[in-house]
């Protein structure tokens, strides 16, 4: 069993008549999602055909989730809109299901709108939160599989590596590295590079521990913050699985926002020298290059007896 | 995105946090009709710059080198001083442990009326990123570096965490207040300077307020004294004021660009450019370049999804670097296509001509394609499989030309 979504997982694309939200639908059900509607405020009734399949669209998320029993959505929606799309979901799949994930990809989210709306989803412990600015979650299948974001499908295949990391393009890199040595992924979750987000490193890790499937953790960070730190102290504590990590920004200039808004070093708090040694005092494999990452990986499997 | 002390405190002055008098000045005769209209006998003359540790820099003359003056922020006691010190102040380039050795020319000047100081505190409003909420710092070590006082004496600064549901309740700035040891009228003036501080970060979506020092006067005022302002620039589309208040002076002017045309560029020091698509990814490029003896000249993350267009300005900017000696592109292909990559890359070089080397890595969608379209072209580049693999064929072409 991977985490949080599987392969029948029923998703909802909030903001599915976007161009954004179209081509991400196709893309997803192409893959072999089971996008099951969609939601755009006003354009209730209307009927996308998307990859030789007719999708629904609803006015609201309660509407929604009542007509489609959907398990989780995926947020398309531009960053004004975005954080009371993200509230819209957790309230209708609290009050309906009581559970729900909802993965929001919108990048360029003000940071107190998240403020506001990462406190209203805490109150719902049902409902868990992927993102923003992320590429989102994918449990790969045996055919198909579940994808819920913008990730490029092709290049996963499924099996015992879990992979989390706060950079979409460096996931990718990492799912290539785990190929690289014939080893597929269980799930890979990017939590985002806002400076407040939903889901952390600490939730993904106990996943991933807790998941049969898993075997194996790749963990990526970036500077800026103390979620890599508060996460490898985490680890030594509660994973029994081997972890590899590696950490982008050891060369940015303190003070200057590298591209995500949280990735910034302030009051020289949040290096990457400093993520690296609490992933060492933790125990866990550290790769200094993403290129070696799988090489790291395949050591820490046969360390582990697992190769 | 930040605004200079002059401009914070003017916000501060409409909210009715108390600020002192002051005037903003571009000239000398501003600075000496700004001191004959304060009417206080003691002003402050202060260098306005986007950067810290004004008071203990240093300025240069911007031609010849020569310094000129200690300390950016000065005491004048008479209108002579004023005039001297905004000499040597206006023009100048004024060096601090935030500029970098290159310093900041000082365009902006701000002459304040001087006040009694019984006591200085420090005051920050911030968005703690691991408590998901707006943190309210105080200390009474004011004029201190911050990060100094968390570390020796962490007990003397005092925190806050707002509720986004409930927002600043009036318990919290009562016992925040009392930390810092105020009593009687001081207290209440906290007390409602601290409210209008706090609805001052959240309606102009600050990304923070940091008031060094916060000051008690001798008749029990608090007054902020200094004000560093910094917006969350995600919030940019509903502000849009913003733009009559931001010293492009202040900015660099690639970086500008770079971000009207949807791309993410901080220049570096070093002579290896680089293009990759995700933050993430640019970084590790950077890393992976230093890892294998080279330095980076940029961060420069053309997006998810760039067309030719922004990859050929992306190219462009990489190439009026005079620093740079090569080109190191990385992409992984997830939206992005590979392909779009390969054609902005030509059209960019015929364009402007390319004179250093230039390694192109492609991964992942339509790599295949995106490189059949460079191997079919006249460029000479050198390709890569691995960003490793990448960024050891930069650094080894380029020290082969030193």
């Amino acid at each position: 069993m991977p985490i949080w979504i599987n392969e029948h997982s029923k998703v909802l694309v909030q903001g599915i008549t976007g161009s954004q939200g179209t081509f991400h639908a196709t893309k997803m059900i192409e893959y072999g999602t089971d996008i099951v509607g969609g939601v755009t405020p006003g354009k209730g009734g209307l009927l996308l055909d998307m990859a030789e399949k007719s999708v629904s669209v609803y006015d609201s998320m309660f509407e929604a989730i009542q007509e489609t029993d959907a398990d989780a959505s995926v947020i398309y929606v531009p960053p004004p809109f975005a954080a009371e799309a993200i509230m819209e979901a957790a309230d209708a799949f609290d009050q309906i299901k009581g559970e729900g994930v909802v993965v929001c990809i919108t990048e360029g989210i003000p940071t107190l709108d998240m403020v506001k709306a990462v406190a209203y989803v805490d109150q719902r412990p049902g409902i868990r939160l992927i993102g923003p600015n992320c590429p989102g979650i994918i449990t790969p299948g045996k055919d198909g599989g579940c994808k819920i974001g913008i990730m490029p499908g092709h290049i996963h295949k499924k099996g015992r590596i879990g992979i989390v990391s706060k950079s979409g393009t460096l996931t990718y890199e990492a799912v290539a590295q785990t190929m690289s040595i014939g080893e597929g992924q269980s799930t890979c979750i990017g939590i985002g590079g806002d400076p407040v987000n939903g889901t952390g490193f600490i939730d993904c890790l106990a996943g991933f521990q807790a998941d049969l499937q898993t075997e194996a953790i790749v963990m990526i960070g970036e500077i800026g913050g103390t979620a890599e730190e508060d996460a490898a102290a985490w680890a030594a504590e509660n994973v029994t699985k081997p972890i590899v990590g590696f950490v982008a920004g050891a060369t940015a200039p303190p003070g200057k926002r590298m591209g995500h808004a949280g990735a910034i070093i302030s009051g020289g708090k949040g290096t990457a020298a400093e993520k690296f040694a609490a992933f060492k005092l933790a125990g866990i494999h550290i790769a200094n290059d993403p290129s070696e990452i799988g090489a790291v990986l395949a050591v820490a499997l046969k360390e582990a007896g697992l190769l | 995105m930040n605004i200079h002390e002059y401009q914070g405190k003017s916000m501060f002055r409409e909210a009715g946090v108390n600020v002192l008098d002051g005037v903003h000045c571009t000239s000398i005769e501003d600075a000496l009709s700004a001191y004959d209209s304060l009417g206080s006998k003691v002003v402050a003359v202060k260098s306005q710059i986007h950067a810290g540790g004004r008071g203990k820099g240093t300025l240069y003359s911007p031609e010849s080198g020569e310094k000129v003056m200690v300390g950016g922020v000065k005491i004048a006691h008479s209108r002579e001083d004023v005039e001297l010190y905004s000499r040597n102040i206006l023009g100048n380039k004024l060096v601090t442990i935030q500029t970098g050795e290159d310093g900041k020319i000082v365009n902006n000047l701000y002459v304040e009326a001087g006040c009694a100081i019984a006591h200085e505190y420090y005051l920050a409003i911030l968005v703690d990123r691991e408590a998901k909420a707006v943190l309210i710092m105080a200390s009474t070590e004011g004029g201190m570096d911050i990060e100094e006082v968390a570390e020796n004496t962490p007990e003397a600064l005092h925190k806050v965490w707002v509720d986004p549901a409930a927002g600043l309740l009036g318990f919290q700035k009562r016992n925040l207040g009392m930390d810092l040891g105020l009593s009687g009228a001081a207290l209440k003036s906290f007390f409602g300077i601290l409210g209008k501080l706090y609805d001052v970060f959240v309606m102009n979506d600050c990304a923070m307020i940091e008031i060094n020092p916060l000051v008690r006067s001798e008749d029990d005022e608090i007054i902020a004294l200094d004000a560093k302002v910094s917006f969350d620039e995600n919030a940019s589309f509903r502000h849009k004021e913003w733009e009559d208040i931001r010293d492009l002076g202040e900015e660099d002017d690639a970086e500008v660009r770079a971000k009207e045309l949807g791309l993410s560029y901080v220049k570096l020091d070093g002579d290896i450019g680089c293009l990759v698509n995700g933050a993430g990814l640019a970084m590790a490029t950077m890393d992976v370049i230093q890892l294998y003896g080279g330095e980076p000249a940029n961060f420069l993350d053309i997006g998810g999804g760039a067309g030719e267009d922004t990859v050929n300005a992306a190219f462009e900017i990489i190439l009026e670097d005079p620093n740079v000696k090569g080109i190191l592109v990385n992409i992984f292909g997830g939206i992005q296509r590979c392909d779009i990559v390969a054609k902005g890359i030509l059209a960019s070089v015929e364009k402007m001509g390319l004179e250093v080397p230039l390694v192109i890595r492609l991964s992942g969608t339509n790599y295949k394609e995106g490189r059949a379209i460079i191997d079919a072209s006249d460029l000479q580049t050198y390709s890569a499989k691995t960003l490793a693999e990448g960024a050891k064929k930069i650094v080894g072409l380029i020290g082969g030309e030193q």
